[in-house]
């Protein structure tokens, strides 16, 4: 299998070097070095980018137009933002642990670039091809629970703690929802790698279980930390969270990594329910393969952007009770029923009425919690305005 | 090569220094702490037999699954107890809680 | 076969710097007076313990390894280091008087381990060799959920999963009127 260690440019380099005189094995490290190093460039890169569509999209939500003065529609105000990240005082506050404190940034930007390593940008383009990638996913994510934690810790600062210890607890409750949404195309692919849940996708997923897709989209947007869950940001309560403390690129470092996370989290939907890479002639020019990841990974950046930018803030208490009184429940109740009806349908797979099948009982599915809910809340209503009959000051 | 041996003893260097932890530390957390590094031991002896005796028969790699379930459970249980004892009698020193010795 | 050769001491050479960040790391753990610091360095211990079973072809316990030690047992140490301390120092040391007899008993289980270990003539062996499609993960999987083989020690672990769960809710949860 082709990755970017060992495909007909790699191998072209690997051969070159050799041809210097180098050791083949050196050159192969060498090659993957080199290809590494141009992967986490592009990405960055593109996260300069991000900068200013974040921007832009914000600014279209509000009704203003955004940066636009600098080069053709201000596309050279990230670059003005970079400089002046890169020229700003380093502060260190009194009573820092400094290698703690320095240390925090540098993991939340790796354990986004690490996602990176599983990505499957195209059927011939990606790292490595791990057979548990899902599991890489989540285990990734906890190093930047880690990282968070530690800046909270090491700036010496009450409102980063409680900042970082709010956001932490937010992260590892709403882990458990994304593992289960994570674990529907698992089941359905019958495969943990992220290219062989790609391939497995004839019908993309957010046909089959639109509800899995509604998980896994609020599960992602609590654990990006991006609102209605942004709690550690939560600028009028907390100041900034965690990163209250930094100045200059280390902030700068956090910031750009939130972007890309989104951006990359935008990617795993992609390759999970929007059918990754796959579109007409993808398979024959893997290069097509690429466009079509990128298009729909901006399709997924753009719903978190529209997420974020419609929605108010959620208090902690309510955000937690959503968690651990709905989303765990349902997530459980909706793994069970996915595998089941899958197993049902297990003789059509491939067949239209398996798709039908899945989506109908999805839908079914969904109506019932609807259901549920609706009946729980007017039971609720119903007790608060029996025991109080006159409503006023109800509320 | 790696021999088998590298790994027995890496596990029994850890497990060791996991134990002095145990044994010597005051704190009731670092002492839990200690737990871990011995628990993590014993792990890397379950995977390394599982690869040097016979990787069809997946065994260790079942019991190492068993001991992340366990260990998760123990410190589960056991921080609550220390936050617990913390909220009773305000100290974490394992010295100090000493209420049941006589 | 040369390069085999070589591909086998560039796993020695990983070998050997985990194995000292490990034990590093680790002495560290049982010695740092600051607590919180001797957890981030239980996470590097643990760090490589994911490493050395990545050597051994043993993908999903390196990830799970991650999962479960770094995103939440570690995370779960810091939060109860953080719960269960008056001021952001640690005051006085970290040792209790008879350290050294601790120490003392360490080396000799070291010792004693190595011992034992130095008659056992399976020590040398070689790992065998797994086929190209040898798949470890689909192979544990049946194997846990299999009930010729190890479901009922799957399933009672979930049950102890879940009595911890309830028991570390009732035992920290703060009752009413309690202070």
């Amino acid at each position: 299998m082709d990755s970017f260690f060992s495909n007909p440019v790699t191998d072209w380099l690997s051969g070159v070097f050799t041809g210097w005189g180098m050791n083949p094995d050196a050159a192969h490290v060498l090659t993957a070095f080199i290809a590494i190093l141009l992967l986490i460039t592009v990405v960055m890169v593109l996260d300069i980018f991000l900068v200013w569509t974040e921007r832009k999209i914000v600014a279209r939500f509000q009704d203003r137009i955004g940066p636009n003065r600098l080069g053709p529609f201000g596309l050279i105000q990230p670059f003005a933002d970079i400089i002046k990240l890169i020229i700003k005082e380093n502060i260190y506050p009194k009573g820092v642990d400094k290698i703690v404190y320095n240390l925090a940034p540098v993991i939340m930007m790796m354990s986004v670039l690490l996602l990176w390593a599983v990505f499957p940008l195209s059927p011939i383009l990606f790292g490595v091809d791990l057979n548990v990638g899902v599991l890489y996913l989540i285990g990734v994510g906890s190093l930047g629970t880690l990282s968070i934690i530690m800046a909270g810790w090491s700036s010496n600062n009450k409102y980063a703690l409680l900042g970082a210890f709010r956001q932490v607890a937010v992260m590892i409750s709403y882990e458990i929802p994304m593992v289960v949404a994570l674990l529907i195309p698992t089941i359905l692919s019958g495969s943990m790698g992220i290219n062989d849940i790609v391939w497995a996708q004839d019908v993309w997923y957010i046909v089959l279980v639109p509800l899995g897709f509604i998980l896994f989209l609020i599960s992602a947007t609590a654990e990006l930390g991006r609102a209605p869950f942004d709690l550690t940001e939560a600028e009028s309560e907390l100041i900034a969270g965690h990163h209250i403390e930094y100045s200059g690129m280390k902030f700068g470092l956090f910031y750009a990594s939130e972007l890309l996370h989104t951006f990359t989290f935008g990617g795993f939907i992609a390759a999970f329910f929007f059918g990754g890479w796959r579109g007409p002639g993808a398979e024959t020019y893997p290069i097509l393969g690429l466009f079509y990841f990128l298009i729909k990974a901006t399709i997924g950046y753009w719903l978190f952007g529209w997420i974020k930018y419609t929605l108010p803030r959620i208090r902690i208490d309510k955000m937690m009770d959503l968690n651990w009184k709905f989303l765990v429940p349902f997530s459980f109740a909706l793994l069970v029923f996915v595998a089941l009806t899958n197993a049902l349908l297990a003789d059509f797979v491939g067949s239209w009425i398996y798709w039908v099948g899945m989506l109908l009982s999805n839908l079914l599915f969904g109506w019932v919690t609807m259901e549920i809910l609706r009946r729980r809340a007017r039971g609720e209503r119903e007790k608060v305005e029996g025991v109080q009959p006159v409503a006023e000051g109800g509320h | 090569m790696i021999p088998l041996s590298w790994y027995l003893i890496l596990s029994a260097a850890l497990f060791a220094i996991g134990l002095f932890g145990v044994l010597s530390r005051k704190n009731a957390i670092a002492i839990l702490l200690g737990i871990e590094l011995m628990l993590n031991a014993v792990n890397i002896n379950l995977v390394s037999f599982w690869r040097y005796n016979d990787p069809t028969r997946i065994d260790g790699q079942v019991f190492a699954v068993i001991v992340f379930a366990v260990a998760a459970a123990e410190v589960a249980v056991g921080l609550a107890l220390v936050i617990s004892v913390y909220r009773r009698r305000n100290t974490v020193v394992a010295d100090e809680i000493d209420l049941m010795k006589w | 076969m040369e390069c085999r050769e070589k591909i086998m001491t560039a796993m020695q050479i990983i070998f050997g710097i985990t194995a000292a960040v490990m034990v590093g790391s680790a002495i560290m753990v049982v010695t740092t007076k600051n607590l919180i610091h001797a957890a981030l360095w239980l996470i590097v211990t643990l760090f490589g313990a994911a490493v050395l079973f990545a050597t051994l072809n043993a993908g999903f316990i390196a990830v799970i390894q991650v999962v479960v030690y770094i995103g939440a047992i570690a995370i779960l140490f810091i939060f109860a280091i953080m719960l269960t301390r008056r001021e952001k120092g640690d005051t006085g040391p970290g040792l209790n008087r008879g350290w050294w007899l601790s120490a003392v008993i360490a080396v000799v289980v070291f010792g004693g381990l190595t011992w034992l270990l130095q008659g056992w003539d399976g020590l040398s062996k070689a790992a065998p060799a797994l086929g190209p499609s040898f798949d470890s993960v689909g192979l544990l999987a049946e194997t846990l959920v299999s009930p010729e083989a190890f479901v009922l020690p799957f399933e009672v672990a979930s049950v102890l999963l879940l009595a911890a769960l309830v028991g570390a809710v009732y035992i920290a949860f703060q009752r009413k009127g309690e202070e």
